[in-house]
């Protein structure tokens, strides 16, 4: 599945898992920049099962040296597209 | 047994134990020798602030580092985000450039500067985020003299509560200790927390001052404000000038005029310093009171337990908000001298190992949930990236917040070169209890003994109908956990005695045979006789007690008054605080058990509050929440295992008749959740019944509800009136 992804379609993956493991963001306006763990106080557990469903989902593994760095939306879309080749 | 002692030697050029040899410090140990840690006030009092800051002026350290702070930003180029954030900082944003400017200016004028701490505010200020201060003890004091000075301006009385909302930034360290300077009582709460869990603190604790930033009080204290009439003033330490909300002030601006000197209130050892909260089964938070004679406890358990000396540095990772960031992150290192590394950033294994190095560390405190999520990166046969770093510095390693299990103390061993020791107190405690220590063969999995000057226990409460606790189902579990045969009789609950029972069959534990109190009746009746004078009002007995000499038998563990850093209160509930003593006892809610040798071993927690990542979280604050939504009739909150936090909180639902149990209700019960209590408490899963099971009274048996999620075996269910469906 992730040849014919776009990254519209990531973009859309990412939010959808992250809206499930943090609904309470469902009706926020999430800038795609945003420090989700400073504006939306997001905690390191809801990072951990945000990324284990998008692996589950997109199939990217994602190290947890990594999760530091993904910090926002973009972060995240960014990161999965170039895992899942060249975009 | 399955894991084998660690002997440990003295590395060559660390200095020599604070605590060379437990049994002969323990049987030479008293109070009055130990007061030669403190200096005291002239006139024979004590105050924290004093013992840990100004004293040491005098002593020439003031030009020494008390608190480095290490900011979000610092150590991120080898990450190779500062780039990115470096563009986020020019983004221009809603905010106009007259608050801009509005914001340098009351920076300017800031002495106590706020670098960045929230995202608002460092995106409206262009000026890079600083990554990285010093506070020497000198400036601590003339910071804290301006704090002192301020609140007295402010007509906030001594006693009164003070209340900070803030992440782990210098503002908070100067509120503490400039509150605590001034006699009036800090109060720090998790920044974290959802309004909710903001709003019961503060209501219960009485506030009259809160030092928070915009955003968080905008979010988490603006909507209820007007229910508080007691919450003077509200302190924003990233606001100033015209760009405050209403009802705000600027902190840098209230404190700019205050003189930088002297400020220090002549508390007595015995007045109220600080207010934790806490959780239990039942009820509200509980607001813990601490005074200052706890510092004795703090600078003395800071040297046993975590081998502090004044040469240290010394990184303590927990949250002021929680009791341990305030303990031992702010007073015993301060107290004894030391040099404190402050991480305002969350856990990032690359960095945490990078300021181990940089910053030269040779004490580290920290909590099994972070070592947990160290251990995944890097083990015995692979070290990672813990190979890239020199962490020779490291002496001394202890973890705190929930038993480490063996393989962390082991991982510490294998990968860091050194051990981690554990060790067990409670926010009642003030300090901690029980402790493994840098000359004590360690014994992984067990929390070590007790501290010199405490004394420690494996109890049961007898059942004394006269006084069934109140506080639920704890004297329940012990009376059926111990006494199998009782377990039927009044509002025991079948389910927990299987549970406890079958928790006592996988320990291999044989019938309880117990040497009764009156056995050590001479302690006993001292002991009962100094609560009585400490506690006149409050020290009716709720049960008799019985101490269990026999080695490796269960029990709960009990500690007897008497160190300074005991609680003395939950502020304006003096029955739930009786209900802690029995028998000149405190009763601490954990069951564990003590082996030949005397080393405790934790064995879990005897009531129903929910133990995630460290933190208590009461079942009661997060099922009242979810009752406030329109869809739900009952609530059950309770704790399911977790790899890295130990454990996470999952509720379980009952519905209204015409609601239908569906994944779009589930999510707006999550959002509801989560947006009133924070992620922190509020559920991570909830699931649906269609009914919870309970017993004739109408208690909802969460025992039952955690068995079955388990899989444990729910036992007689004879008590059961309402069975879950």
């Amino acid at each position: 599945m992730s040849t014919a992804m776009t990254k519209d379609q990531i973009l859309a993956a990412t939010l959808e898992e992250l809206t499930n493991v943090a609904p309470d963001l469902a009706d926020e306006t999430i800038p795609p920049d945003a420090d989700l763990r400073e504006v939306f106080d997001l905690d390191s557990m809801d990072f951990l099962n945000w990324f284990t469903a998008l692996h589950r989902r997109l199939g990217v593994d994602i190290p947890e040296l990594d999760y530091p760095k993904l910090r926002s939306m973009d972060d995240v879309a960014t990161y999965l597209a170039a895992r899942l080749g060249g975009l | 047994m399955a894991w084998e002692t660690i002997h440990k030697s003295d590395r060559p050029g660390w200095p020599a134990a604070n605590l060379d040899d437990y049994a002969s410090v323990r049987q030479g140990f008293s109070w009055e020798g130990a007061r030669s840690l403190l200096d005291g006030l002239p006139d024979g009092g004590l105050n924290i602030a004093y013992e840990a800051v100004d004293r040491h002026l005098e002593a020439g350290l003031a030009d020494k580092v008390a608190i480095r702070w290490l900011g979000r930003d610092s150590q991120r180029d080898s990450q190779g985000n500062s780039q990115r954030d470096r563009q986020r900082d020019r983004e221009p944003v809603s905010h106009s450039d007259s608050h801009n400017d509005s914001q340098r200016d009351s920076r300017q004028g800031s002495l106590v500067n706020s670098q960045g701490d929230v995202q608002k505010a460092k995106k409206a200020n262009p000026t890079p985020a600083t990554c990285c201060r010093d506070l020497s003890y000198g400036e601590l004091a003339r910071l804290t003299s301006r704090f002192a000075h301020m609140l007295e301006r402010l007509d906030v009385a001594p006693g009164e509560r003070v209340f900070s909302l803030l992440g782990r930034v210098p503002d908070l360290y100067v509120a503490a200790l400039g509150t605590l300077k001034a006699g009036r009582v800090f109060s720090p709460l998790f920044s974290a927390f959802g309004p909710e869990p903001v709003r019961a603190r503060m209501t219960l604790g009485d506030a009259r001052v809160l030092v928070t930033t915009a955003a968080y009080y905008e979010r988490k204290v603006a909507p209820w404000r007007q229910e508080l009439s007691g919450l003077r003033h509200v302190l924003l330490t990233d606001r100033g000038g015209e760009d405050l909300p209403e009802g705000t002030l600027s902190l840098a601006d209230a404190l700019a005029t205050c003189p930088d000197h002297g400020g220090l209130a002549a508390t007595r050892a015995e007045d109220m310093a600080l207010l934790h909260f806490t959780s239990g089964t039942t009820g509200k938070p509980k607001g813990a009171i601490h005074i200052h004679g706890a510092v004795l406890f703090h600078a003395l358990t800071g040297r046993y337990a975590l081998d502090l000396h004044p040469e240290d540095v010394y990184w303590c990772t927990a949250d002021p908000g929680w009791v341990t960031g305030t303990s031992y992150g702010i007073i015993a290192p301060l107290a004894i001298g030391a040099t404190l590394i402050v991480d305002e950033a969350d856990l990032d294994p690359a960095r945490w190992f990078g300021i181990l190095q940089d910053q030269r560390v040779t004490v580290w405190y920290t909590a099994p949930t972070a070592i947990r999520m160290l251990m995944k990166v890097a083990n015995r046969t692979d070290k990672g990236i813990v190979g890239h770093y020199d962490l020779s510095r490291l002496r001394f390693l202890a973890s705190v917040g929930e038993p480490l299990n063996p393989e962390g103390v082991i991982w510490g061993q294998e990968v860091l070169g050194l051990p981690f020791h554990d060790n067990w107190w409670q926010t009642e405690t003030g300090g901690i209890m029980i402790a493994n220590y840098r000359s004590m063969d360690i014994r992984p999995g067990s929390m070590g003994k007790p501290l010199p000057g405490v004394e420690a226990a494996i109890v049961r409460r007898v059942r004394s109908f006269a006084a069934v606790p109140a506080e639920g189902p704890a004297g329940d579990t012990f009376w059926a956990l111990l006494s199998p045969g009782l377990a039927g009789a009044g509002e025991v609950s079948a389910a927990t005695a299987a549970v406890c029972a079958t928790t006592a069959e996988e320990l291999g534990l044989s019938p309880v045979p117990v040497v009764t109190s009156e056995a050590h009746s001479p302690s006993h009746v001292t002991a009962q006789a100094r609560v009585e004078q400490a506690f006149p009002a409050t020290s009716q007995p709720i049960a008799t007690i019985e101490v269990i000499e026999t080695p490796d038998t269960l029990g709960e563990l009990a500690l007897r008054p008497g160190w300074p850093a005991m609680f003395r209160g939950y502020l304006n509930e003096p029955e739930r605080y009786a209900q802690c003593f029995a028998d000149g006892w405190y009763l601490t809610g954990d069951l564990a058990q003590r082996d030949a040798d005397g080393y405790y071993w934790f064995v879990g927690r005897a009531d129903d509050v929910i133990k995630s990542a460290g933190h208590l979280i009461g079942p009661f604050e997060v099922e009242s929440v979810l009752m406030e939504h329109e869809a739900v009739a009952e609530a059950a909150a309770i704790g399911v295992p977790e790899p890295t936090a130990g454990e996470v909180v999952k509720a379980l639902v009952a519905l209204k008749p015409s609601f239908t149990a569906d994944e779009a209700l589930r999510k707006a019960l999550l959002a509801h959740a989560r947006k009133r209590l924070g992620p922190a408490v509020a559920p991570r899963e909830i699931d649906f019944r269609a009914n919870l099971p309970k017993t004739r009274s109408g208690k909802i048996m969460r025992r039952l509800l955690r068995a079955r999620e388990l899989g444990l075996p729910e036992g007689d269910l004879s008590t059961l009136e309402s069975d879950e469906r």
